[in-house]
């Protein structure tokens, strides 16, 4: 396994460029996720890593080795597409060793190998049935081991589980990232799902319009979002937004909401046009009689396991994670107390999250 | 009042039963969803109450008449799908009037006039009446199509996973919008879809089908409590529910005649006083976080709220409310009430 360095990469199609000069470490053993909506480039960048695409500008290196204009064949990469491209002709055994007999690896290393992959995947018992007749997960298996059989420097993955329903998608997911821990395999990952991202990535790195806006642990994405799309992006349901019209001085700890005031960590810096907006996620914000934002439950959504709360306020809509249990109705009034510690200033002019202190100084 | 009802429905295709003996009823101004995998019947379901397909056996009725036999134009319900189809030489205006200008319909220009500006009003694209739906996003366009199902107030209105196609952001906030619209026109919808997040927040009472059967249909938080059998409570949850031996914790006794138990992540307690268990892995979700851990010989997910502490180490002290425990017999049946929250 390897390190993958990208290095200023750029992409142009004609008058268009699809990726903006991008640099990103992939650390050996990370599973890297490209995360941002369609158009944002990541499916891009990933195929100027497999060689599939030669970048109009930049540098990629795979274990230090500069590939960038190597063939994909070449660079020992192996890519997972969407959907599973399997032989309709040979079964699961065939299909699997395919890549070895095309590679010229000897009949006993073949059959190793073969062992090895059948019991990662944990499908031994099915490697005599033909492919057509496989369970769609168990397809996706069989085009994952055909994938790890070869052993190679690292895997690139374009939205794996697109085409399943969620249901099946949040167990493969899971299973990836356990195949991931197994093998510690380096692997860059495309998705659009940000709750993909978050469970399967040791880093991410969020991608619009072509540019990289932030790289980081899913935790740090979570809690430190750099800019406003970033926060915006990730976490379900959405950050709230609430704009703050009157211009907040340094060190201020209150910024005004629709005449309501709102406390928050002292701001470090002030942005350069003065309006702001504060950002805080649902699971922040708390319903209170004495908070200082006023409104009436607007929708209810019980979801199992938790339940979220939409209220309508002066300033918009505010959603509010509550535990399932708790009894509400629409069209009642409540209180909303966004939480100090955890609410975000960002920049309205330029989006860029504003540099804050801790809560207690 | 009941709008529609399937009596017995079965549909096949050559050896295939897409739909098998299937009865169900939608009250009017109800909302029920029909939950499945892809296969389960689902659309099928949808195509035979439109009058697209004939039932092999069974019976349709709408509005207490049996519409077996009528065609799609008699039976008054409207259709909105997954892809959104516009006529898109119209503006937003016209494709919502066109359903009223009809041949027969006899709609006149004034009534025709309020009717588009009201839905326009509902769905919150008056501003947006005089463009073409081709400058519409793909948010707009949706709900110009379910607007345009809405307008001619037909009996029941049918959507096959209608905001499938639109993105996550977009989904969470039509989906409010959809319920609101529904509560304030009692409109009577049909609604299928695979998300289970949708169908639970959506519905008045949810219908899970597996290969073609009705399984269970109950409201939200009964059939996420005290789903029938292992299919059903597998299909409602986030993450899914774990499932094991009956006797696969040791500390949690089983009924007689149970073979399964299943617990969903959010009933297993972690910290405290209670039994070691090795923690495997840490899935921090953002607001949620999912601990994997090892109890005995299983493997359990665990569902921590938002603000808990994380635990540190390799190993973590869980418990579960006994009444928590949900028991299955050897053919997945339910066994004993269960659901604390």
């Amino acid at each position: 396994m390897a390190e993958i360095r990208v290095h200023n990469l750029l992409k142009r199609f004609g008058a268009f460029i699809a990726v903006k000069g991008v640099s990103l470490t992939v650390a050996d053993g990370d599973f890297f996720v490209l995360l941002g909506p369609s158009g944002c480039g990541k499916t891009t960048t990933l195929r100027m890593i497999a060689g599939l695409e030669i970048p109009t500008e930049g540098e990629i290196r795979v274990g230090g080795e500069d590939v960038t204009f190597r063939r994909a064949a070449q660079r020992d990469i192996a890519f997972v597409f969407q959907l599973f491209a399997l032989y309709p002709h040979m079964n699961v055994r065939d299909n699997l060793l395919f890549p070895l007999k095309a590679q010229g690896v000897a009949r006993r290393e073949r059959q190793a190998r073969l062992a090895e992959v059948a019991r990662l995947l944990r499908i031994d018992q099915i490697l005599r049935r033909p492919v057509g007749g496989l369970s769609s997960g168990d397809r996706q298996r069989v085009a994952l081991g055909r994938a790890i059989i070869r052993r190679p420097k690292a895997f690139l993955m374009d939205e794996p589980l697109g085409a399943l329903d969620t249901e099946f998608r949040e167990l493969m997911a899971e299973e990836l990232r356990a195949l991931h821990d197994r093998i510690a395999a380096t692997t860059v990952y495309v998705t659009h799902d940000q709750t993909e991202a978050m469970a399967m990535a040791t880093r991410i790195a969020v991608m619009d319009r072509g540019n990289v806006l932030q790289v980081g642990t899913p935790a740090e994405i979570y809690e430190r979002p750099a800019t406003r799309f970033v926060a915006g992006f990730v976490g379900t349901p959405v950050m709230n937004f609430l704009p703050v019209r009157l211009p907040v001085a340094a060190g201020t700890r209150r910024v005004v909401i629709d005449g309501a005031e709102v406390t928050v960590r002292p701001l470090r810096e002030v942005p350069a046009r003065g309006e702001t907006v504060l950002g805080v996620r649902p699971e922040h914000v708390a319903l209170a009689d004495d908070g200082p934002l006023r409104g009436q439950i607007y929708g209810l959504e019980y979801m199992g396991a938790r339940q979220i709360v939409t209220v309508e306020t002066a300033a918009g809509h505010v959603k509010v994670r509550v535990p399932a249990g708790e009894r509400l109705r629409i069209g009642e009034n409540v209180g909303l107390r966004p939480d100090p510690s955890r609410a975000h200033l960002f920049d309205a002019a330029t989006e860029r999250a504003l540099v804050m202190g801790n809560a207690d100084g | 009042m009941v709008d529609l009802a399937l009596i017995g429905v079965t549909k096949r295709f050559g050896r295939t039963t897409a739909v098998d003996d299937m009865s169900l009823s939608v009250n009017h101004g109800e909302f029920v969803v029909l939950l499945g995998p892809t296969g389960a019947g689902k659309t099928t379901t949808l195509r035979l109450i439109a009058g697209l397909e004939r039932p092999s056996a069974g019976r349709v009725l709408i509005g207490g008449h049996d519409a077996t036999s009528w065609t799609p134009a008699a039976r008054d319900v409207a259709f909105v799908f997954q892809q959104y189809s516009l006529y898109p030489h119209l503006s937003v205006a016209e494709n919502l009037a066109f359903p009223l200008q009809a041949p027969g319909r006899n709609v006149d220009p004034a009534t025709i006039r309020r009717r588009v500006g009201d839905i326009a009003e509902l769905l919150r694209i008056s501003h947006k009446l005089d463009d073409p739906v081709t400058q519409l996003s793909g948010g707009e366009m949706q709900r110009v199509a379910i607007g345009r199902a809405l307008v001619r107030q037909p009996a029941i209105l049918l959507m096959d996973e209608p905001l499938s196609s639109l993105d996550a952001k977009l989904r969470d906030d039509l989906r409010i919008e959809l319920k609101r619209i529904q509560t304030g026109l009692e409109a009577t919808i049909l609604y299928v879809t695979h998300d289970h997040a949708e169908a639970l927040t959506l519905a008045d009472r949810i219908g899970v089908l597996d290969r073609g059967r009705l399984v269970q249909i109950a409201e939200p938080r009964e059939i996420y409590c005290r789903p029938k059998n292992l299919y059903v409570a597998r299909r409602l949850g986030s993450p899914q529910i774990n499932v094991l031996p009956a006797d696969g914790i040791d500390f949690v006794a089983a009924p007689a005649g149970a073979a399964a138990m299943a617990l969903r992540p959010e009933d297993i307690v972690i910290g405290g006083n209670g039994h070691r268990a090795d923690l495997v892995r840490v899935e921090r979700l953002g607001a949620e976080t999912v601990l994997h851990v090892r109890f005995g010989a299983h493997d359990l997910r665990a569902l921590l709220p938002p603000g808990s502490t994380l635990p540190e180490g390799d190993s973590v002290s869980l418990s579960i409310d006994n009444r928590a425990a949900h028991f299955f017999t050897a053919d997945g049946e339910r066994l004993e009430e269960a659901c604390v929250s």
